[in-house]
């Protein structure tokens, strides 16, 4: 059997907590041969990241602790060398990216001085590392490279700052480069990109590069091989295709069946009069025009899906319908009424009417109220819904309602998981007993198999209380199985709005067709074909 | 620990009770505690007690040096240069000590903490009248602004508190303005806005308490600021007057006899050090106790047995 250049077997890594021993990963075997790209597929808490920072050895020791198996890499086990040996090999044959930049990158060093320390550290002349460095800031492409050396992190964009950080992964030659979610902070328009750019470099370098991500259009994209982990153990292994095609064990099935944009999409409703309409709207911070003129109509029970990618607006949208922030012109009328022009008062209780569901519910609820105190605190300061003596019937049966039990009222916000904390928080919405819930990117931070039940959660909502729902997102497939009508922004301006199967099916505007091209299909086939007419047109 | 549906919720004990658990569960704040219980105690009881014994004046044990029981058990701790028993002294002292202290920071910490929210999570008029107000207060010296103010109103325990709340309400009000800017921008301060909260219950509900925990402890560490402060208002003539005392008077008085009597002061400076520290260590342990999220460090310790 030829040798792996890395080879992960029975791993083990145990944390040692308070409540006991964490068995974060259990056993786990895998490969990476040069020149081939492997993809660890998770959902938090699978242990992905965990076996990815024993390579590495990044694992906190204690709590945490290696507790059998072996890394064997070119040769030697990475687990019984000295820490001085592992700074050899670390950064300079195995590099890691990770999936914020801007947490990664020191924020007071110009990013062309960390490219340079990155190879001096390994002992390249300083020099000689300042070519290799403006060299590398080119490849990666980076307009005008000898000035962006000289540049500070914050001064790059998102996308940007991945593609430093990659720069900086390359700059010693590894032969290994391990990337921790590398594009999930990224718009899809910038991640196809990054993606690309990470499959020119592996063909010109023949690194070996380990991708750890929770997307499967990522793999399909990206991956040779795939290896699925749930709960610290490897449940499949193989190739990207087959995987896909023949999965054969039940998580797998139920991770790509739980992949967004395959069901059958809404036929549009019968047209009423709106309960929401919204024209021209602008909002200006400064000189730059975060809305320009936005404007559409909601009816009662029907969604729209508000897409865009970062800075086109859609989360000012949403904060201005909510008066979180004051437009500068623009009207919305909410059942005749101008809510932009609301006296304090009225706007106090049309505030029942209209609720928002936020991005993270970990940051939304308050971590110091229990979750009958999030709930109920709808009525304390609305105290004519409902009378106190039926708080706790009514929380409990919103606790049902969507999908928690009863007793879960006593407890913290942090004693649950990400899907059962968004779930509290639709839950606290509709303690309001709401017309309209304006949800901003309320699914983005969820896995991918619970952000298919919050959705179904609230199309159940909406079809059984007929709830309008603004629903924000920068993923289009998130939204086709949900959305009535879909309003395409960028730059602050409406590119195109239609119904959700004439925006899908038969987009008429450019940035809309390139917005779905974009987008990663869980399909690797598919996603081959999407990879040749992107080169067609590149060409 | 993310829960499962189908987890079974434990009656929660009392609170109280859960209280008493987690303080026996560190041993550090458990110790502090008790020590702080025999501070207050001896606040309460000690000037009734011991007044006799702490004035009693015994011109032939001056100075006399610690661990003898010549002079009967108060006197364990040596006398200071009138013959007095420091021991008695001591306790006699507390009372004075610890109400000028707590007052002062009590006053300062509430004060400071309200114009800090407010000037936190109001507009910028209100927030920059108020910083600049601090400002005043800051760049004038504290010591200065004490003798003026306690020269005209004349040396009393409640105007020596006042004085002190005064100079130390801009660290609680800078603090806490600080704190709120950052936690006014969280997305559940945004939540409670959307749901109509208005702005008392958001400072109060939500703000608040997220803040409570960096006030307690800077709190803490001004009570050893406020009793050195008020020793040297003291030393200056200005604060307590003889034969009043406090333990930082005593230090004061204590100065002089340094090379040949250093238990003057070292025993008066050891009762500020010990109610300090065991403060700070109490205070940990109640922003541990308070917080849901990080509870469970007290509450599994106690079951595991260390």
């Amino acid at each position: 059997m030829a040798e792996h250049l890395l080879e992960v077997s029975g791993l083990s890594v145990d944390f040692h907590t308070a409540a006991g021993v964490v068995h974060a990963v259990r056993g786990v075997s895998f490969h990476v041969d040069r020149g081939e790209t492997l993809a660890i597929l998770g959902e938090s808490g699978s242990g992905k990241s965990v076996s990815a920072s024993a390579i590495m050895n990044l694992i906190d020791m204690p709590p945490g602790h290696i507790a059998g198996g072996s890394i064997r890499f070119d040769g030697r086990d990475l687990l019984r060398l000295t820490d001085d040996q592992r700074r050899q090999i670390n950064g300079r044959r195995i590099a890691m990216i990770f999936q914020d930049p801007l947490s990664h990158l020191n924020p007071v060093y110009s990013v062309g001085w960390q490219i340079v320390e990155t190879m001096t550290a390994h002992g390249v002349a300083r020099d000689h590392a300042r070519a290799e460095a403006l060299r590398l800031v080119t490849r990666v492409g980076i307009p005008d490279p000898a000035g962006a050396l000289r540049k500070y992190p914050h001064q790059f964009s998102g996308g940007q700052r991945q593609r430093l950080m990659i720069a900086m992964a390359l700059a010693m030659k590894p032969d290994l480069l391990i990337a921790d979610e590398p594009t999930t902070a990224l718009d899809v328009t910038v991640q196809a990109e990054v993606l690309a750019l990470l499959e020119e470099l592996q063909a010109e370098t023949g690194m070996a590069v380990l991708i750890i991500t929770h997307d499967l259009g990522v793999v399909a994209e990206i991956a040779d091989r795939v290896v699925v982990m749930n709960a610290g153990e490897v449940v499949e292994t193989g190739e990207t295709d087959a995987v896909y095609r023949n999965p054969s064990h039940p998580y797998t099935r139920k991770l790509i069946g739980a992949a967004p944009g395959k069901g059958e999409m809404h036929a549009p409703l019968s047209p009423t009069a709106p309960v929401l309409s919204v024209r021209d709207v602008v909002k200006s911070y400064g000189e730059f025009r975060a809305l320009d003129g936005v404007g559409f109509d909601l009816m009662a029970g029907e969604t729209l899906a508000v897409v865009g990618e970062s800075g086109s607006g859609k989360s000012t949208l949403a904060r201005m319908l909510l008066r979180l922030d004051e437009p500068d012109s623009g009207v919305a009328m909410w059942k005749g009424r101008n809510l932009f022009t609301l006296p304090p008062a009225e706007l106090f209780a049309l505030r029942r009417d209209l609720q928002m569901v936020f991005q993270d519910p970990t940051q939304s609820l308050n971590p110091r109220m229990t979750v009958f105190q999030l709930i109920s605190e709808a009525w304390v300061i609305h105290p004519d819904i409902l009378p106190r003596a039926r708080w706790r019937e009514r929380v409990a049966e919103l606790l049902a309602q969507v999908g928690l039990r009863p007793e879960h009222a006593a407890r913290y916000p942090h004693q649950f998981s990400g899907g059962q904390r968004q779930r509290i928080a639709i839950a606290r919405a509709l303690a309001m007993e709401p017309q309209l819930i304006v949800c901003d990117e309320a699914v983005s931070a969820l896995d991918v198999s619970v952000q298919a039940q919050v959705i179904e959660l609230l199309d159940r909502l909406r079809r059984e209380m007929g709830i309008a729902f603004v629903f924000i997102a920068h993923d289009l497939p998130v939204v086709r199985d949900f959305a009535d009508h879909v309003m395409v922004m960028r730059k602050g301006r409406v590119v195109e709005h239609g119904s959700v199967r004439q925006v899908f099916e038969a987009p008429r505007e450019p940035y809309t067709r390139a917005l779905l091209a974009a987008g990663l299909d869980p399909d690797p086939e598919v996603q081959a074909r999407r990879r040749e007419a992107r080169l067609a047109a590149a060409l | 620990m993310p829960l499962s549906a189908t987890d079974t919720i434990p009656q929660e004990p009392g609170a109280l009770r859960r209280l008493a658990r987690m303080l026996w569960a560190d041993k550090f704040a458990l110790a502090a505690a008790l020590f702080v219980l025999l501070v207050v105690v001896l606040a309460v009881v000690g000037p009734m007690w011991l007044e006799g014994a702490a004035t009693r004046q015994n011109l032939r044990g001056r100075n006399l040096p610690p661990f003898s029981l010549a002079q009967g058990w108060l006197g364990v701790l040596g006398a200071d240069a009138l013959g007095r028993p420091l021991l008695a002294r001591i306790i006699v002292a507390t009372r004075n000590t610890i109400t000028i202290a707590a007052g002062a920071v009590l006053f300062s910490a509430v004060i400071g903490t309200m114009l800090g929210l407010v000037a936190g999570y109001m507009g910028r008029a209100a927030g920059q009248v108020i910083l600049r107000l601090a400002d005043v207060i800051m760049s004038f010296p504290s010591l200065l602004l004490a003798v003026i103010v306690l020269y005209i109103l004349g040396p009393s325990v409640a105007n020596l508190i006042v004085v002190l709340a005064i100079t130390r309400i801009p660290v609680y009000l800078r603090t806490t303005r600080a704190e709120v800017m950052e936690v006014r921008e969280r997305m559940f301060v945004q939540a409670a806005r959307v749901m109509g909260a208005s702005r008392w219950r958001i400072i109060f509900r939500h703000i608040l308490p997220v803040v409570l925990p960096t006030l307690l402890t800077v709190a803490t560490l001004d009570f050893a600021f406020v009793m050195l402060a008020e020793s040297a208002l003291s030393f200056l003539g200005i604060g307590i007057q003889p034969p009043e005392i406090t333990w930082g008077l005593m230090v004061a008085q204590g100065r002089q006899y340094l090379q040949t009597a250093w238990w003057l002061s070292v025993w008066p400076g050891l009762a500020i050090i010990l109610t300090t520290l065991s403060l700070n260590l109490l205070s940990g342990w109640l922003r541990i106790a308070l917080d849901p999220t990080q509870r469970w460090r007290l509450e599994m310790k106690g079951r595991r047995n260390g």
